[in-house]
C-alpha cells in the first residue's frame, strides 16, 4: 500500500504538486514586494548611508601629513615627544619639504598643521622655499636657523601625530579639547575656545523653540480638533499656507517684519509703546521668533491628528461624572493627546537642531548654531576634518536624546494620527 | 534565493555607486565657455564689457555661474578632475591660496599676449590676471544722515554716530582699519598687524563697536542695509555703493578716507580640458577697450593701466583710482593675508561666536 502515499497529495489541473505551486506563487510575490522596495532601499544607502558613513570616517581620518610628509612621520616614529628629534628626522624634514615646495603642495601640510599650531603655514611655506636651497647637512642647526618653530617641540608633536591615517584631533576640537606637544589631551584656550558654547546654544535655541511651538500650537490644535469641519477646514489651510511656502520666503519676511524699521517698530513707535526702535533681528529674539514659526506646523499637526482620534464621549463623561471643565479635560483629554506632543516636539527639536539659514539671515554672530560652523568649515576654511566631526557629534547627540527620550517616554507612545 | 537577491542588489547599489562617482567629462566642445563670478551688479557690468561682446566676436556660447569666492567649490573640481569652470573671478585671498595649493593654472603671459607690466598688481601673482581695483569703503545715506563721517576713526565713534553700522563678516580691511582709527598710519598698519600685539590691539579695538555691528556676507547687502535704515554706516564694495545711486535712484554718499584697495584676478582652474579657450577669453576681458567699456557699467579701476586714457572723463572720478581718492588709501597686501589669513580668520570667527 506504499503507492497510496502519492496519490494522496493534492495536485493541480496539470498534475503539479499543490505544495509546490503555492510556494512559488508565495516566491513570486516576495521577489515582487522586494522589488517594489528595492529602489527605495538603493536610494538611502546612496543618499544617506553612504555620505553619512563617509562624513563619520572623515571625522576621524586624516592622512594629509602621511602622504605630504612621508619621510618626516616615520623618522618620527621612536621619537619619544620630549626633546628635540635627533639630525636623521631633520633630514628627513628637508627632504619632504624639497619635495613638497617642487610639487607646491607645502601649503597643504601647513595647512594641517596650522589647524593646531596657528601660524605654522607661513612657518612650513617659507621654510619650504629655503629649505629647497639646502644642499648639505647638518640639518639641524640649519632649520633651526631658517626657522625657530624647528627648535621647539611643538610642530614636531603635530608631525608625530601625523603618522597615523587616524586621529581624535577634530572630535576633541569640536569639544573644546587638544593635544599638547607631547600628545597629551588638554583643554583648548580659552580665545579659541567656542564649541561647547554652540552646542549649549544650539540646545537652549531648539529647546526654546519646541517650548513656544507647543505653548503656541497646542491650543490652536485643540481648537481645530473641537470646530465643526466645514470651519476647521478654513482655519487648517491658514496653518498650512505658510507650511507650503518656502523656508526662505519666510525668514525674509519675519526680516521685512522684524528690522529697525520695520512693520513692528514702526507700529509700537506709532502708537507711542516705544520711542527707540527695539533690537528685534539679528539677535536670539529674532532667531527664536522665525524659527517658532516655521517649525509651528510640524509640532501642530501631530497633536492635532491625535486629538481628532480622541472621542468627545470621553470628556462628556467625565463632565457627567462631576468633574469640571478643567479638571474633565486635564484627567482625561490631555493624557489622551500627549503621543502626539510627544512626536510634535520630538520633531521640532530634531529638526531645530540642524537649523542653518534662518539663524543665519535672522540671527547675530552669537546665535549661530551648529549647523553654521559645519557650513563654515565645509565652504571657506576648508577644513573637512571639523566639519565631520562636528557634524558626527550632533548626529550623536541627536541619537542620545532621542534615546533618553525613548526610555523616558517611550516611542511607541508616539503617534502621528 | 534571498540570499542571491541581496547578493544582486548589493552589486547594484556598487555599480551605481561607482557611476555616481566616476567624474563626469565636461562637453569638450570648443563653442561654450564657462564662467564664473560674483553674481550682482558685478557680473551685470562683466556681462556687458566682456561676455555678450566676446560671445558675439568668438562666436561661442556663455554659460554663467555664480558663487560667493568659496575656494573650496574650485578645490572640490580640480580633485576630482571634472573643471567645469573654464574661468573665474578670485578675489585676492583665493588667488594667493589657490596658487600656493596648487589648484589654479599658472598663466602663462606670452600665451595671453599681453604685457604684464601695464596691469597694476601683475608681478604679485603667478595664477591669476588682475582685472579690476575694488575699494572697501564705508559708505552712508545722506538722506538720514546729512554730516556723514569723514575719517576711518568716526566708524568706531560712537559718541559721535550712535546706532548700528555694517561691516563685512570677515576679518580682511576690518582688522587693518581698527588699527588705523586706534592711531596707527596706513603706511605702517601691515607692520603692525604682523605682530601677535598688532592683532591683539586690533581685536580690541573692534571690541569697542561689536555690540553695534551688524555682519554682512554678500556684496548686495550693505546697499540694502542702508535702504532699510537698519545701519547708519556701513563698510561696502564702491561698485555697489555707485551701483544704487545710479540705478535705484538712492542718494548713498562713499567715505574714500583709508579705503581699502584690492583686486579681483581671473583664474583659471587647473586641468581645465578647455584652457586655450580660457586664455582667449581672459585676453579679451583684459584688453583696454573691453575693461574701460566695463567702467560704463560698474565704478571699478581697471586694472589695465593702458585702459584708463580710454575711460569716460566723467567716470573717471567715480573711479578708486582717482587722484582724490587715493591720498590715504590702504592697499591690501596679498602676501600677508596670504600668509595670515587663515589663522587670523579662525581667530575672527571665534571672537565673533564669543
Amino acid at each position: 500500500m506504499t503507492s497510496v502515499t502519492v496519490d494522496q497529495i493534492p495536485r493541480t489541473a496539470d498534475g503539479v504538486p499543490l505544495k509546490v505551486k503555492l510556494e512559488r506563487a508565495e516566491r513570486r510575490r516576495k521577489l515582487k514586494a522586494v522589488g517594489l522596495v528595492l529602489p527605495l532601499f538603493l536610494f538611502i544607502c546612496l543618499a544617506f548611508v553612504f555620505p553619512i558613513g563617509v562624513m563619520l570616517f572623515n571625522g576621524v581620518h586624516d592622512d594629509t601629513l602621511l602622504t605630504l610628509m612621508p619621510k618626516t612621520t616615520a623618522a618620527l616614529r621612536d621619537w619619544d615627544g620630549k626633546d628635540l628629534p635627533d639630525e636623521a628626522a631633520y633630514a628627513a624634514l628637508v627632504e619632504d619639504l624639497k619635495v613638497a615646495w617642487k610639487e607646491k603642495n607645502a601649503a597643504e601640510a601647513g595647512k594641517r598643521i596650522n589647524y593646531e599650531i596657528p601660524g605654522a603655514r607661513s612657518d612650513m611655506l617659507s621654510s619650504a622655499r629655503k629649505a629647497s636651497k639646502l644642499t648639505a647637512g647638518p640639518y639641524k642647526p640649519a632649520m633651526i636657523e631658517i626657522n625657530p618653530v624647528w627648535g621647539q617641540p611643538d610642530i614636531w608633536g603635530v608631525l608625530k601625530r601625523g603618522g597615523s591615517a587616524y586621529t581624535f584631533y577634530y572630535l576633541l576640537r569640536s569639544l573644546d579639547f587638544q593635544y599638547n606637544a607631547a600628545s597629551q589631551v588638554m583643554a583648548t584656550p580659552a580665545d579659541t575656545a567656542i564649541f561647547r558654547d554652540i552646542f549649549l546654544r544650539t540646545l537652549v535655541i531648539s529647546f526654546a523653540v519646541t517650548a513656544a511651538t507647543l505653548l503656541l500650537g497646542y491650543p490652536v490644535a485643540y481648537l481645530l480638533a473641537m470646530l465643526p469641519l466645514r470651519i476647521s477646514n478654513l482655519l487648517m489651510i491658514m496653518v498650512l499656507l505658510p507650511f507650503w511656502t518656502s523656508l526662505l520666503v519666510r525668514t525674509t519676511a519675519w526680516v521685512v517684519l522684524l528690522q529697525q524699521h520695520g512693520v513692528v517698530n514702526d507700529l509700537l513707535m506709532t502708537l507711542h509703546i516705544i520711542s527707540q526702535p527695539a533690537d528685534l533681528i539679528f539677535n536670539r529674539i529674532g532667531t527664536v521668533v522665525a524659527m517658532t514659526h516655521i517649525q509651528l506646523p510640524f509640532t501642530l499637526l501631530p497633536i492635532y491628528s491625535v486629538m481628532k482620534t480622541i472621542p468627545p464621549s470621553h470628556v462628556r463623561a467625565a463632565r457627567s461624572l462631576g468633574a469640571g471643565p478643567f479638571y474633565a479635560f486635564w484627567r482625561v483629554y490631555f493624557p489622551q493627546s500627549v503621543p502626539g506632543i510627544g512626536a510634535g516636539c520630538l520633531l521640532t527639536f530634531i529638526l531645530c537642531l540642524g537649523y542653518y539659514i534662518t539663524p543665519a539671515l535672522v540671527g547675530g554672530p552669537t546665535d549661530q548654531m551648529i549647523s553654521y560652523f559645519v557650513a563654515r568649515y565645509t565652504n571657506q576654511e576648508l577644513n573637512w576634518g571639523m566639519a565631520s566631526a562636528l557634524g558626527a557629534i550632533l548626529l550623536a547627540a541627536t541619537l542620545i536624546l532621542y534615546y533618553v527620550y525613548n526610555k523616558l517616554i517611550g516611542v511607541d507612545r508616539i503617534k502621528l494620527g | 534565493m534571498k540570499k542571491s537577491l541581496m547578493m544582486a542588489g548589493a552589486l547594484t547599489a556598487a555599480s551605481m555607486a561607482v557611476a555616481l562617482m566616476v567624474p563626469v567629462t565636461p562637453v569638450m566642445a570648443g563653442d561654450q565657455l564657462s564662467i564664473t563670478s560674483w553674481g550682482g551688479a558685478y557680473q551685470m557690468s562683466q556681462r556687458k564689457a566682456y561676455f555678450e561682446p566676446y560671445a558675439k566676436q568668438a562666436g561661442v556660447k556663455i554659460t554663467e555661474e555664480e558663487y560667493n569666492g568659496e575656494i573650496a567649490k574650485i578645490r572640490a573640481m580640480v580633485e576630482s578632475k571634472s573643471v567645469s569652470w573654464d574661468a573665474v573671478d578670485v578675489d585676492t585671498p583665493t588667488a594667493v591660496q589657490g596658487c600656493a595649493e596648487g589648484i589654479l593654472e599658472t598663466i602663462d603671459w606670452s600665451k595671453l599676449g599681453l604685457d604684464r607690466s601695464k596691469f597694476t598688481g601683475a608681478d604679485l601673482m603667478d595664477c591669476a590676471v588682475p582685472t579690476i581695483l575694488y575699494a572697501t569703503v564705508i559708505a552712508y545715506d545722506k538722506d538720514k544722515l546729512a554730516n556723514g563721517p569723514t575719517t576711518i576713526a568716526d566708524v568706531f565713534d560712537l559718541q559721535k554716530f550712535p546706532g548700528k553700522r555694517g561691516l563685512q563678516k570677515n576679518p580682511f580691511v576690518n582688522l587693518e582699519w581698527a588699527l588705523i582709527a586706534d592711531g596707527v598710519a596706513v603706511k605702517d598698519v601691515y607692520k603692525v598687524l604682523n605682530t601677535p600685539e598688532g592683532v591683539d590691539r586690533a581685536f580690541k579695538k573692534l571690541d569697542t563697536i561689536k555690540k553695534d555691528v551688524i555682519w554682512w556676507e554678500a556684496g548686495a547687502q550693505p546697499p540694502q542695509m542702508l535702504a532699510d535704515g537698519n545701519v547708519v554706516m556701513t563698510s561696502a564694495w564702491n561698485g555697489r555703493i555707485y551701483d544704487a545711486d545710479k540705478n535705484s535712484g538712492k542718494h548713498f554718499a562713499i567715505m574714500w578716507d583709508a579705503q581699502g584697495l584690492d583686486w579681483d584676478w581671473w583664474a583659471i582652474p587647473k586641468g581645465n580640458p578647455r584652457l586655450d579657450d580660457a586664455y582667449k577669453f581672459i585676453a579679451f576681458a583684459s584688453s583696454p577697450e573691453a575693461q574701460a567699456d566695463q567702467t560704463h557699467y560698474i565704478s571699478y579701476g581697471p586694472a589695465n593701466k593702458d585702459a584708463i586714457p580710454h575711460v569716460d572723463p566723467a567716470i573717471l572720478p567715480n573711479l578708486p583710482t582717482a587722484t582724490d581718492h587715493m591720498s590715504n588709501a590702504l592697499l591690501v597686501d596679498p602676501q600677508f593675508w596670504g600668509d595670515k589669513g587663515e589663522e587670523l580668520r579662525q581667530r575672527f570667527t571665534a571672537w565673533l561666536a564669543k
